[in-house]
């Protein structure tokens, strides 16, 4: 008697110690109050910033100042002789950026739509963060093109409005179809971050005084959380949910359009499509790793939210995408070099063995080598620091793969008198202005809008339980929506 | 001879039919790389000048430029042959269709490839995909060193910073030409006027004139020397010929 007594009693300790464990280790079954998590969030957002904020305020703000305001008055007012582009590289760093930040903008609608459909119940804290990603991303990449264009206060003539000389833009033209995308894009990632975002706006104006009642009572557009509210918002998300992977898809395909519509060699590749796409969700993935850890390590209460597992599950899909990068670049490499074609075998010649030979291979060695010899293993993944130092090694790395493509594969071109090495000038400002400007974008909302999707948590929380079949202890998942 | 408007790349047997309307040939076994094509070009069609530091960087402006070229390595050295080279004028070019905002067009009338240059807002797409490399950017607004300003050619537009410019084939000089036969009631003779760089060349390296008309010395000359096209399996149509001996 004493004996079974103690052997339920062995099983009770053990029984708790899974439940734990299996407790520290996710969110999704660690609940708390509603109330509890949103004042943790409200605490996270309207706690009186340190002077460490303002400090990243003031130096940020002066990065963008300088490098976006002063180097871009000076670009347009002394014309782009002040930059480093030149004959034949007449794309420079403008469009290496351009591809750069689309390529980061990918990550936040890719977590969070393409997840949201098939149930990912990781993504549940994070999808705010990285649709963020999205819409701060997109607007870096028009400052780049339209830096970049010659005569930029005409910039409007590209897009198709009505005008006494009936003149349109050139359809023909794989930039319209770039603008027309983007700006797509743009449009549809900003509703498909506003749509999950009312609830918690809702939530704040519940929750705050003065100015900032006013503020969220108007972003919550009049919002009270009734069934048939829940029920609209619901609809509209699924809806832009489907709706915007095959925008995602096109976008990355069409900037990819631009090199691979045109008759250089190196561009001229068919696979350049499915190429960038591979490629963008890879800095893109590697971006959304370093915002979490710069989140959960700068802000109240995020600890609670965003765990070793979020890392752990990210680290996997920057793991996998890394394969198929490799498979996408290699495949495009081999095929254009077994073409035979005498410029495009220069121009792969010049990238690996050129002035920028060193720039090819730490490409390969970052976004291949390092992320195949870390990710592999799930403690190192779960550690935000090697998962974001990861993650910007990747985005370096997908940088210079873009720079290898514009500024690099332009200056080898078929006629051999034009071959001319690009060196950038007041472009480097304008890319630190970039930088800048989407860090402090990410600084500014973290004081504005609620970073953690609580009403997405709860949701999650709810639906996940804990049973018992027979001994072990079992992770359900009930289905709500 | 087909136009532009039916013209189409697909078909092969087509693009080999296709006859432009103006066009040169260029012996470059005769051309001494003298560069006098090159100040005439300037001169005529007010292109800036960029002075020794731009221009040591890439961003020359001329609308027809020299190549030379060499075999061997440094010491033994042997120079071969200048090539003058100015906008191909293709039939299918490559620049037209890349352009946003409708700035390099196809002129019907004469066969040429357009730039517009108040509608250009400067995306250099088309620079990138000219195979050619023959245009020239606006990178600033150049100041012309005296005594330049005072020979402005005022049938050519000055450009400001920020649009992309390239040969025109002296469209000018094509619409006096024309204007002035027109008004007489006769067609354009052979000859009877050339481009600035056909005009002042020493040693007759470049023949301007119409390609479609076999009387023509341009399209005698091509045929006599064989002259044979840059890039042809672009499928560009290019309208300018070369001869090279040896």
């Amino acid at each position: 008697m004493a004996e079974k007594n103690k052997s339920q009693a062995a099983h009770a300790h053990d029984d708790q110690h899974t439940q734990e464990h299996f407790r520290e280790k996710h969110l999704m079954l660690d609940p708390l109050p509603r109330g509890q998590m949103n004042d943790m969030v409200m605490e996270a957002m309207t706690s009186k910033p340190t002077w460490k904020y303002w400090l990243t305020v003031i130096i940020l703000g002066s990065i963008v100042l300088y490098g976006l305001g002063y180097s871009w008055y000076r670009l347009i007012v002394e014309g782009l002789g002040i930059a480093g582009v030149n004959r034949p590289s007449y794309w420079g760093i403008f469009l290496v950026n351009t591809v750069f930040w689309i390529g980061i903008s990918h990550a936040g609608t890719f977590i969070s739509a393409i997840l949201r459909v098939f149930k990912a119940e990781f993504r549940r804290p994070f999808t705010r963060i990285a649709e963020l990603m999205t819409t701060f991303g997109l607007v870096q990449a028009g400052f780049s093109i339209f830096m970049h264009m010659g005569r930029a206060w005409l910039s409007y003539w590209l897009m198709p409005y009505p005008n006494e000389r009936l003149l349109w833009p050139n359809f023909h033209s794989p930039l319209s179809w770039d603008l027309l995308a983007i700006t797509t894009y743009l449009l549809s990632s900003t509703m498909y971050l506003f749509l999950p975002l009312i609830p918690d706006l809702a939530m704040a104006r519940d929750k705050s005084t003065g100015w900032r009642k006013t503020f969220y009572r108007i972003l919550a557009i009049g919002f009270r959380g009734t069934e048939g509210e829940w029920t609209h918002l619901r609809h509209a998300m699924n809806i832009f949910a489907y709706a915007i992977i095959p925008v995602m898809f096109s976008v990355h395909t069409i900037v990819s359009w631009d090199f691979a519509a045109a008759t250089r060699p190196g561009w001229n590749s068919t696979i350049y499509g499915p190429y960038f796409i591979i490629g963008a969700l890879h800095s893109g993935m590697g971006a959304a790793a370093v915002v979490l850890a710069v989140v959960r390590g700068t802000m109240k209460n995020m600890t609670y939210f965003i765990r070793g597992e979020h890392f752990d599950a990210i680290g996997k899909l920057m793991l996998i995408i890394s394969m198929g990068w490799a498979y996408f670049y290699f495949n495009d490499y081999i095929v254009q070099w077994y073409g035979g074609d005498k410029w495009t075998k220069a121009l792969l010649h010049f990238h690996e063995a050129g002035p920028l030979g060193w720039m090819w291979l730490s490409m390969l060695i970052v976004n291949i080598a390092i992320p195949w010899a870390v990710l592999w293993n799930s403690k190192w993944r779960s550690n935000p620091w090697i998962i974001s130092i990861v993650g910007i090694l990747i985005n370096v790395g997908m940088w210079f793969e873009r720079y290898l493509i514009v500024p690099v594969s332009l200056s080898i071109n078929r006629m051999p008198f034009t071959w001319r090495l690009y060196i950038p000038a007041v472009e480097v400002y304008l890319s630190l202005g970039t930088l800048a400007l989407f860090i402090l974008f990410y600084v500014i909302a973290s004081k504005l809008i609620p970073f953690i999707p609580v009403w997405e948590v709860q949701e999650g929380q709810l639906a996940h339980k804990l049973s018992k079949f027979g001994r072990e202890t079992v992770v359900t998942v009930s289905e709500l929506e | 001879m087909a136009t532009v408007t039916d013209l189409n790349i697909s078909e092969v047997k087509l693009s080999e039919e296709y006859v432009g309307k103006w066009g040169m040939f260029i012996n470059q076994d005769v051309c001494t790389g003298c560069q006098a094509c090159v100040a005439a070009c300037s001169m005529e069609n007010n292109i800036a000048f960029v002075g020794p530091e731009d221009a040591g960087y890439g961003r020359t402006m001329n609308w027809i430029r020299i190549e030379r070229f060499w075999d061997g390595e440094y010491p033994e050295i042997k120079m071969t042959s200048r090539q003058p080279m100015m906008c191909q004028q293709c039939g299918h070019a490559p620049c037209e269709p890349v352009c946003p905002a409708f700035a390099t067009v196809h002129s019907q009338a004469q066969q040429l490839n357009l730039q517009v240059y108040n509608r250009c807002v400067g995306t250099r797409y088309c620079a990138n995909n000219c195979p050619y490399q023959v245009r020239s950017f606006n990178w600033r607004d150049y100041k012309r060193p005296e005594p330049l300003p005072n020979q402005f050619n005022p049938d050519v537009t000055v450009r400001q910073r920020g649009v992309m410019e390239k040969c025109t084939f002296c469209i000018q000089r094509i619409h006096q030409a024309e204007d002035k036969a027109r008004s007489e009631g006769r067609e354009v003779a052979d000859g009877e006027f050339t481009t600035a760089c056909a005009q002042v060349c020493p040693a007759d390296a470049i023949t301007f004139g119409r390609v479609d008309n076999p009387e023509s010395l341009v399209s005698q000359l091509t045929k006599q020397y064989e002259g044979l096209k840059h890039l042809p399996e672009l499928g560009t149509l290019s309208n300018v010929s070369y001869f090279k001996g040896g």
